[in-house]
């Protein structure tokens, strides 16, 4: 399929002696997680000695159940983010996934898996806004999202006080279809003594499914070309507005998702719940090496920025310190990371 | 997925009369010809009364300077705009491309220099990058660095590692990355936007010999300049623009490089120039001579076109 014909002008090629091989731990500096495993590896080990009960298996999976619920958001707002966007309406779009399942399916005393539906097809419209806005008007997906992201906060806040007269959504466990909801969106299994719940397992499925997209696949390829070049992605022929609406899209779903399972997992939604909950998964992403700019990033690295936000978030409590340092942290560990990554790149692309 | 050069043409576009145009050579319908084209932006005439061709195994170079219409002249060819006047003719047969992705599945590819790759990604993803190899949903990888390593290969880069970030290539490389990845893909075609723009003189060599070996392998080139040293000695024919116009198109046994160098430094307007500094007097006139001189030596004070 090459062009085997021979050039005729073929001079012999000249190994360049100035460039030397690259070491091995040159080459695993150079990935983008690279920093976050690093700084993983520092705080699990800082809080295995000041915090005795850290070191329990099942405070552990505790620990893992707190970061699958920030993961399972974080691992496609990196792919967003390694795409070139941003979604600020991500941790809104969540509660709002759930207080439409919940309200549908209580209001018209559906079985529950209907409200399941139609929160998934709110979810989705709601990335396909966002995306298309940003697609067609070329608006900056930082003021585009932060619209979005008041507006649900409105109508989470207004819609559930006018149908209910409350300010959470009513307990839907009387209703049919919700025992095997929660089956499949929020229980939790035991190995070998210690509590695991099955969002810490889909978890980890979606972010090998991500990193598998991102790095096998021709679409992953296209991901990373929106972001890092949209002009040069076009140039050759990628569909850059449909990548980006996708992106926003597999947000939309992952905000579904996690939705679902914060609604099986209580029966009763807060309408003003998931504020500030963006951040968390944008922090996540940039921890775990995602270039700002876009362009550069990993799924992994995500999941690992999450851990790192969710063993500091247990790790605190269990070292029994006063939570409000919990923000001091999460504020100083993203100013670290941005810092170690940025340098870890420059010598990464200086020592290739 | 790439075609031979030397393929017989696709029977759709067959000319009317019956016999199909002949792609190869002397004789057959140049690939790409521009009749007296032109381009206005409502009332601003970019570009006007445009003639010129380019036929397999032949570079055309099309000289202005900043301003001249050379990138609305691209923007034509490549697909981005049709022209508001004239006729676009590809083997022979008008066209109206809506889009760059119609001239490209045409054969007709274009290297911008700054559009060319993407700086963060590695170069074999840069080099597939909208036309992967695919083995069922995933991506034949093994495979494709291999064909970027020999692609590169076999136009003189041996690159190290084709893992490497391109940004992190010289910028002659990353050219010949995006120009060898045209060639791979099967372009007939291939338009170069002063693809030696950004680069010193040793660089802009190396990307001059790649132009010679797609010349070689039986494309038509069409490369973008401003410098009529890089232009002349890889060129079959010039086109000269100034402010939209042509101001002359020959072949090369037409022209010779000190004539193409003067058309290119506006010798009506050096001239010009000349007398207004004679005129001042003092220093100034004697600079204003000394460039007479050098404009009646490059004999360019009104040069016409064939």
């Amino acid at each position: 399929m090459a062009q085997t014909a021979e050039a005729p002008v073929t001079p012999p090629p000249i190994r360049d002696e100035r460039v030397g091989r690259k070491s091995t731990l040159g080459r695993l500096l150079a990935r983008p997680e690279a920093g976050a495993i690093a700084g993983a590896i520092v705080i699990y080990l800082f809080f295995f000695i000041i915090a005795p009960p850290f070191r329990n298996a099942n405070s552990f999976s505790t620990t893992l159940y707190v970061t699958s619920t920030y993961g399972l958001m974080a691992t496609p707002v990196a792919l967003l983010m390694i795409g070139g966007e941003f979604d600020l309406s991500a941790g809104v779009a969540v509660t709002s996934s759930a207080l439409c399942a919940s309200l549908f399916s209580y209001e018209f005393t559906t079985n529950a898996w209907v409200g399941v539906a139609v929160a998934l097809v709110l979810s989705l419209l709601i990335g396909f806004i966002n995306g298309w806005v940003v697609v067609k008007t070329g608006i900056p997906s930082f003021l585009v999202t932060l619209g979005m992201f008041f507006m649900l906060q409105g109508l989470n806040l207004a819609l559930t006080e006018t149908i209910t007269n409350q300010v959470a959504s009513p307990d839907i466990s009387t209703l049919q279809g919700f025992g095997s909801a929660q089956k499949v969106f929020a229980s939790s299994f035991t190995v070998a003594g210690v509590n695991i719940r099955v969002t810490v397992i889909y978890w980890i499925v979606f972010v090998l499914i991500a990193t598998w997209i991102l790095l096998r696949t021709h679409v992953g390829n296209w991901i990373f070309s929106v972001g890092g070049s949209p002009a040069s992605a076009r140039a050759v022929g990628v569909p850059v507005a449909k990548m980006k609406i996708g992106l926003f899209m597999a947000v939309g779903f992952m905000a579904w998702f996690t939705g679902m399972h914060t609604l099986f997992q209580f029966n009763t939604i807060q309408s003003g719940q998931g504020v500030g909950n963006e951040f968390v998964y944008i922090i996540a992403a940039v921890v775990g090496g995602c270039l700002l700019t876009g362009g550069y990033g990993s799924a992994v690295g995500a999941a690992i920025g999450a851990l790192i936000f969710g063993m500091v978030n247990q790790g605190i409590v269990y070292a029994g310190w006063n939570p409000y340092w919990f923000t001091f942290f999460v504020g100083a560990l993203l100013l670290g990371a941005i810092l170690l990554n940025t340098y870890i790149r420059r010598r990464a692309e200086a020592s290739v | 997925m790439s075609t031979p050069q030397d393929s017989p043409p696709a029977g759709r576009h067959a000319a009317p009369g019956g016999t199909a145009p002949r792609r190869n050579g002397n004789g057959g319908p140049p690939l790409v010809r521009l009749v007296n084209a032109g381009k206005r932006y409502g009332a601003v005439i970019a570009l006007h009364d445009i003639t010129m061709e380019v036929s397999a195994g032949e570079v055309t170079c099309v000289l202005g300077d900043n301003g001249a219409g050379k990138s609305t002249l691209i923007k034509i060819i490549a697909g981005l705009h049709q022209p508001s006047s004239g006729t676009y003719e590809v083997d022979g047969t008008p066209v109206a491309f809506a889009s760059p992705r119609e001239a490209l599945e045409r054969g007709i590819a274009t290297v911008y220099q700054d559009l060319a790759v993407v700086p963060l990604m590695p170069v074999w993803r840069n080099f597939f990058l909208g036309n992967e190899v695919r083995r069922g949903p995933r991506m034949d990888i093994p495979a494709m660095k291999k064909m970027c390593k020999d692609e590169m290969l076999a136009m003189g880069i041996d690159l190290r590692d084709v893992d490497q970030p391109i940004g992190t290539l010289s910028g002659g490389e990353r050219q010949c990355v995006a120009i060898s990845r045209a060639v791979h893909f099967g372009a007939k075609v291939l338009i170069l936007d002063e693809p030696t723009a950004a680069l010193g003189v040793k660089q802009s060599g190396v990307v001059l010999k790649y132009i010679i070996q797609a010349r070689e392998r039986g494309l038509g080139v069409i490369f973008i300049t401003h410098n009529p040293h890089h232009a002349y000695p890889v060129g079959d024919r010039f086109l000269l623009l100034n402010r939209g116009a042509s101001i002359g198109y020959f072949e090369k046994s037409q022209v010779t490089r000190d004539e193409l160098t003067g058309l290119m430094a506006g010798g009506a307007e050096l001239e010009q120039l000349s007398h207004e500094l004679e005129g001042a007097g003092g220093a100034a006139a004697a600079i204003g001579h000394e460039l007479s001189e050098d404009v009646e030596e490059l004999g360019i004070a009104h040069q016409s076109t064939e």
